[in-house]
């Protein structure tokens, strides 16, 4: 069972996450947590040109939210911003329901939530704080 | 005196579950505990045999729902040594019963200026009802602070916070996270000394361990049948009769009114009915009462010092475990550890542990401030009762060294 939640790569991603420490020069950021567990990760971006230049996490948070913060941010680096928003919602149903259409291969492992309907929220988290930090000019 | 523990596993049925193919072991009590057969089964035959609305009826059934509900009124008393049954009123459990006090109580005798004394160790229901009284009436809100790791509270700065003379003193018996008891009985010397009421929260004491308000001095005193052995969706306020008499009522409706009219105010009844509007947890009242007759047969300090016992044990084996950290006192003075393993993230040993049929807490047990003081948003906790044994620990410990092995 551990290993149908628990696949190697999220397990890589979680004992070594991309994209994590802080952002010099955000231009975007936003925090985001779980009540029930105790997640708490922020999201820093670089905008440039309506895209996402720059994309990092920091935070405290269970595998399967770190795996899918640090596969969230080398994903999204580059994409327009709403394909970015387009993506998280796409990400969303494939957490939910295990079905994510228009998701890139890379990040279907994490579907394997959607058995699992404590943990989805884990996995969606880092998503919906990105989707936040779109709209969040750092002043 | 030790507990016959596989006699009292006997009556145990959800020990007979089995959890993703394995047997069920449940550390899991601090946040509610499991029922023995003999409550379950009190709760049907009540609801076969005894079952109508209370103090309503002229008809048998009604009588003997009264009768039951009265009953479990008269042992909760007892249970807690309060003088008579009347300083008993029954609530939906114990965050009702500190709402209660705090719009009763609260707003009779806290105003602008005044200070309500907390400590740092404080469950979610006993800060915020007195955070949000503080709001509304201009009161100010000081805490007796935790210190460090969690280890004791700082009884001296309670003393001098109490020199202040606050108008309540509000404080938490056995703390649902740090694995330690507070001075009850010291600190309710202190506060009538300065002339401060005190409210004590023994949600995780009372029935886990031998109580006495006499003895504790308190003024009031909260507790919830779920903890206990006992259902669901009752517990208790205790308070002094002198006190409950001048307290208001809080909720309105049928039962706590004395007459009523269309065109003046309704005069109401004496307490405990004034702060029982409404239809009661009448069911779950004759299976507290079973459930306190089954607890003090099987004696509460004999429970106590099996809770403590196997808490320290696993204390001492989750210590060899590189980089696990206990909250609170070196050595546990009541039946629950909470602890964080660096680089385990608590969700996923909850996770893991449940993959194993093992259940145990993970987050901020309702205590977010306090565990955020120690540097720790995300917490395991094992918590430990009657029906524990050496065994669970031994998987416990088990358990945690494969997910550091998994995780890390």
């Amino acid at each position: 069972m551990d290993n149908e939640l628990y696949q190697a790569v999220l397990l890589q991603h979680s004992k070594k996450p991309r994209n994590f420490g802080p952002l010099e020069n955000p231009t975007h950021s936003a925090d985001g947590h779980n009540a029930l567990c105790g997640d708490e990760i922020s999201v820093a971006l670089r905008i440039e040109n309506g895209a996402v230049a720059e994309a990092k996490f920091s935070g405290s948070a269970c595998a399967i939210c770190t795996a899918s913060a640090s596969m969230m941010t080398a994903e999204v680096k580059g994409l327009a911003c709403d394909a970015v928003e387009t993506l998280a919602g796409n990400f969303r149903q494939l957490a939910k329901d295990g079905l994510g259409p228009d998701v890139p291969m890379r990040l279907q492992v994490l579907g394997g939530v959607h058995q699992f309907p404590q943990r989805v929220k884990c996995a969606v988290l880092p998503w919906e704080t990105l989707v936040r930090a779109l709209k969040s000019p750092v002043v | 005196m030790a507990l016959n523990i596989s006699k009292i596993r006997e009556q145990f049925p959800f020990l007979r579950e089995t959890v993703n193919g394995h047997p069920l072991i449940y550390l899991d009590n601090a946040a509610s505990s499991q029922k023995p057969e003999r409550v379950i089964r009190r709760i049907g035959r009540f609801l076969e045999s005894e079952y109508a609305n209370v103090h309503r009826g002229i008809h048998a059934l009604s009588e003997r729902a009264t009768a039951a509900y009265e009953d479990a009124r008269t042992v909760l008393a007892g249970l807690l040594h309060a003088e008579r049954p009347e300083e008993v009123a029954f609530t939906r459990g114990t965050t009702e019963a500190v709402n209660l006090l705090a719009n009763t109580w609260g707003r009779t005798n806290i105003g602008p200026g005044d200070t309500i004394l907390l400590t740092e160790m404080e469950h979610h229901s006993n800060l915020l009802p007195w955070l949000h009284l503080a709001r509304e009436t201009g009161a100010r809100v000081d805490f007796v602070p935790v210190l460090e790791n969690g280890a004791a509270l700082d009884f001296e700065a309670a003393g001098r916070l109490l020199a202040k003379r606050p108008k309540l003193f509000a404080f938490v018996q056995v703390p649902n996270t740090l694995g330690l008891e507070n001075p009850v009985k010291e600190l309710c010397r202190l506060a009538r000394d300065a002339g401060v009421t005190t409210f004590v929260d023994g949600a995780q004491s009372v029935g886990h361990q031998p109580g006495d308000v006499q003895g504790l001095g308190c003024d009031f005193l909260a507790c919830s049948a779920h903890k206990m052995c006992g259902p669901s969706g009752i517990g208790a306020l205790w308070g002094r009769q002198e006190l409950l008499a001048e307290m208001p009522p809080w909720q309105y409706g049928g039962e706590m009114v004395d007459r009523a009219y269309f065109d003046k105010p309704a005069t109401f009844r004496e307490p405990p009915a004034r702060f029982e509007a409404g239809t009661p947890p009448i069911l779950e009242a004759a299976g507290w009462a079973e459930a306190v007759r089954f607890l003090t047969e099987t004696g509460l300090e004999s429970i106590r010092e099996h809770s403590v016992e196997l808490a320290n044990f696993a204390a001492g084996q989750l210590r060899e475990i590189d980089g696990l950290r206990i909250f609170g006192p070196d050595v546990r003075q009541s039946g629950i550890v909470t602890f964080s393993i660096e680089g385990v993230h608590a969700h996923d040993v909850a996770f893991f542990a449940n993959e194993r049929g093992l259940a145990l807490r993970a987050g901020h047990h309702c205590a977010q401030p306090l565990m955020r003081k120690l540097g720790s948003l995300s917490s395991s906790r094992a918590s430990f009762y009657l029906y524990n044994t050496r065994q669970d620990v031994e998987a416990l410990v088990g358990i945690l060294r494969e997910a550091v092995a998994f995780f890390r």
